[in-house]
């Protein structure tokens, strides 16, 4: 289909840039695309009869993740080793 | 009071301009834009999306299959995590001492009571189902109901003619019978009436006749004499001897 209505996993490399183009990044477009990414995250893992772990699992890692990016200069000071 | 009021008041309201709430609800909110979709909501999956270990999705496995086989993203798994311990981009403090132990603990936790939870989750769900679709049967048998009984009440119709034809009956009987009587009762007071004219007639005739009779009866009485009384008395007495001769000879 044409380019702006294709989901991101959909999207060959080259098309890249000119994909990101049709993006809409004002606030609404911005809330919008947020509200969709996590209404399919949720439909997919959470919103199932019978789910397990996974769904709040790759929330709670994905979590744990980006606050061990945020503190990343912070643990920097506790290597163990001067030279990498 | 009231009559000539009336004719004037279409033509007052006639006069008024068109309600202008029409125009404003137009304005604002229309409604019955979107399409009406009959078919009932599409049922919730069974299962979520396949995670393998409870982290990563199938989908990455699958994307790197066709170019490194089966063993490829845990090759790719690997070598990442020996790069961050070796380029201590990932350092082992304290932390990741709590992280194993809490990690070990959830897993153990999720693997012992992690199917009981599910069957307690799953019988809840299934009682609230239960009780939706109990309360959309019973509607659903009350609606029956009502149009059977709905349909019965149109197959009465159809003996309304029945039922007017006995009515008439009865009402025709009615009026006969009350025909009758009130002619029955006419005859009796005529009757009442003419039997009183001829025991008026028969009384005053027996009246004149007894009256006559004793007028009569005086009368010969009276000119009886006593000289006739006494001949007439002779007379029987040899009568009497007479007719006992007779009978004797007899």
């Amino acid at each position: 289909g044409p380019l702006s209505e294709r989901h991101l996993m959909d999207v060959r490399l080259g098309e890249l840039p000119s994909w990101l183009a049709t993006c809409n990044f004002s606030p609404q477009g911005l809330l919008g695309g947020v509200q969709k990414a996590w209404n399919s995250y949720y439909d997919k893992y959470i919103n199932v009869k019978r789910g397990g772990p996974a769904g709040i699992s790759m929330l709670l890692a994905g979590y744990c993740l980006l606050s061990y990016g945020w503190n990343y200069q912070h643990i920097k000071c506790h290597r163990w080793r001067k030279y990498h | 009071l009231s009559a000539p009021l009336v004719p004037s008041a279409p033509a007052a309201l006639r006069s008024l301009p068109p309600p202008a709430a029409v125009g404003v609800l137009h304005a604002t909110r229309p409604l019955h834009t979107t399409q009406q979709c009959p078919a009932p909501l599409p049922p919730l999956p069974e299962k979520g999306g396949e995670v393998r270990y409870g982290l990563i999705p199938e989908e990455f496995f699958q994307f790197l299959y066709p170019k490194t086989g089966v063993t490829g993203p845990y090759m790719l798994g690997t070598g990442l995590l020996l790069y961050f311990l070796s380029k201590e981009i990932y350092v082992i403090n304290h932390e990741t001492v709590a992280a194993a132990c809490i990690l070990s603990v959830i897993i153990y936790g999720v693997k012992k009571f992690g199917s009981d939870v599910a069957a307690f989750a799953d019988k809840l769900n299934e009682e609230k189902v239960a009780k939706a679709l109990a309360v959309k049967n019973e509607a659903i048998k009350d609606l029956e109901t009502a149009i059977e009984q709905e349909k019965k009440e149109q197959w009465r119709v159809e003996g309304r003619s029945y039922l007017f034809d006995a009515k008439r009956n009865n009402i025709a009987m009615l009026l006969e019978t009350n025909y009758r009587e009130r002619l029955l009762t006419v005859y009796n007071e005529v009757k009442k009436r003419l039997d009183y004219q001829v025991a008026m007639q028969n009384l005053k005739r027996q009246k004149e006749q007894d009256h006559m009779i004793q007028w009569v009866e005086k009368n010969v009485i009276q000119s009886i004499t006593p000289q006739q009384q006494k001949e007439s008395i002779a007379k029987c007495i040899l009568d009497l001897k007479a007719l006992s001769k007779s009978a004797q000879a007899a």
